[in-house]
């Protein structure tokens, strides 16, 4: 199918992007990589009355080191940070997530920032954001604030984003040397939408297990003043935190799937920390 | 700013396999129906039009994405391969291609265009690939016909004879 009609905006700068949101913010749709939003507007479950095409704004294509935290500006393309050793370094975590992140060819074009403001339900991006604790920043043409992923995101693709603002960066706690890492997914095929996700960290005894894909948003859950994560330990605390998770059901699979299936995922993602080696 | 009202056209000047082209096109037009239906470049297929079969795949700046998640106008100024410029200098088929043919990597020949502007970038990124990526890779791609061993043979062989593997 094809788009319904929209008229084409694309600004040269940040200031102009944000001026257009200012305008007309209700009847705007910001287009990144489109890789999501392209096709919304093909099958028209998406029309709006503008596309405000941000593609040419190079100041939003930087990745930088602030304070605590590695920042990526919006339209850091998913490949391009996949392939940055800054991105590797200090959120780890991502870089794990990031192949499981549409297709190759998908990859090329999507952006960190698009697939954050998108808020699907079963997106890992977001997943990884929400179980690291970061942050997002928004802009319009008056002023900046940061949001914290845990209240951004609302509910299935509804954020706390308002129609004036755009998303101009992300903000990643970077990680410290002795933090560990995993990700684990399940899709019915390659680069499909995952049925569950779960990315998991473990950092001087506290441990942080985020799903995806069970309820509307990212469900964190977290454990401190863990001694040992044995065998034992990963069974209980897997059954405990799927057991206290919103699922739903759907075509891919019912709520009690799901649950089962974030038991199995969080299990095997607890269990590969104790096995990966710390990286430098 | 660049601004197209809606139902108006625009003209839109970029790279085509090397060579310059100017072509019309509305602001909601895909890339793919400007290459097919504009440009009469019937090489590039359109299957789903939502991002899955990966059919309309093409080169933008060297790197292999969805034409039909592209508007025209995104293409301003880039430079677009489709399979009609992935041929060898002569216009015979191309390593790559005459590799698609060696190992029976097409039988309809829909997916392939596609598969060759994937394939294209992904043996410039990585020269010894695994069969392992190169299914990863291919995982963007529905093939309805082959079952897709030819295909990974093909990549795999090209990656070989230029001696990356
Ligand atoms: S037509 Fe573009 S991916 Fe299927
Ligand atoms: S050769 Fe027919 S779809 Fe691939």
């Amino acid at each position: 199918m094809k788009s319904a009609p929209f008229k084409y905006m694309r600004p040269d700068t940040l200031e102009e992007a944000l001026s257009v949101l200012v305008e007309h913010g209700e009847d705007v749709r910001v287009l990144a990589g489109g890789q999501s939003l392209g096709a919304m507007l093909n099958m028209r479950i998406v029309t709006p009355s503008i596309l405000l095409d941000l593609n040419l704004l190079t100041e939003l294509s930087w990745i930088e080191e602030v304070r605590g935290f590695l920042a990526t500006a919006a339209l850091v393309r998913q490949r391009d940070a996949l392939d940055d050793a800054t991105v590797r370094e200090h959120i780890p975590l991502l870089a794990q997530a990031l192949p499981h992140v549409g297709h190759y060819q998908t990859r090329n074009r999507g952006t960190l920032g698009g697939s954050v403001a998108h808020a699907d339900p079963s997106a890992e991006i977001p997943l990884v954001l929400a179980t690291l604790g970061g942050e997002v920043e928004l802009r319009t043409a008056r002023q900046i604030r940061r949001v914290k992923a845990s209240q951004f995101f609302r509910s299935a693709l509804v954020t706390a984003r308002e129609p004036d603002e755009l998303l101009t960066a992300l903000y990643w706690p970077r990680r410290n040397p002795a933090q560990r890492s995993a990700f684990v997914e399940f899709a019915v095929r390659e680069g499909d939408f995952a049925i569950v996700a779960v990315a998991c960290t473990l950092d001087a005894g506290t441990l942080r297990i985020g799903f995806a894909g069970c309820g509307e948003t990212p469900q964190i859950i977290e454990r401190t003043g863990l001694v040992d994560l044995d065998a034992a330990t990963i069974q209980t605390i897997a059954r405990e935190a799927s057991a206290g998770l919103a699922c739903q059901s759907d075509l891919l699979g019912s709520s009690e799937y799901r649950r089962q299936l974030a038991a199995v995922l969080a299990s095997k993602a607890m269990s590969a920390l104790t096995r990966e080696t710390v990286h430098a | 700013m660049l601004e197209i009202e809606a139902g108006e056209k625009t003209t839109i000047r970029f790279t085509l396999n090397g060579k310059p082209v100017q072509a019309q096109a509305e602001s909601r037009m895909q890339l793919a129906d400007l290459l097919r239906h504009v440009l009469k470049k019937y090489g590039t297929h359109v299957g789903c039009e939502h991002g899955i079969c990966g059919a309309c795949t093409v080169l933008v700046d060297g790197r292999a994405v969805r034409s039909c998640l592209m508007f025209a106008a995104q293409v301003e100024g880039a430079s677009v391969v489709t399979v009609e410029g992935l041929s060898n200098a002569t216009g015979g088929l191309s390593e790559l291609q005459a590799a698609f043919r060696r190992h029976h990597a097409l039988q309809c020949g829909f997916c392939t265009p596609g598969i060759l502007a994937s394939a294209t970038q992904f043996l410039q990124d990585n020269n010894a690939p695994s069969e392992h990526e190169v299914r990863d890779m291919l995982s963007g791609h529905i093939c309805r016909c082959t079952g897709y061993t030819g295909i990974v043979e093909a990549i795999l062989m090209t990656a070989q004879k230029r001696g990356g593997a």
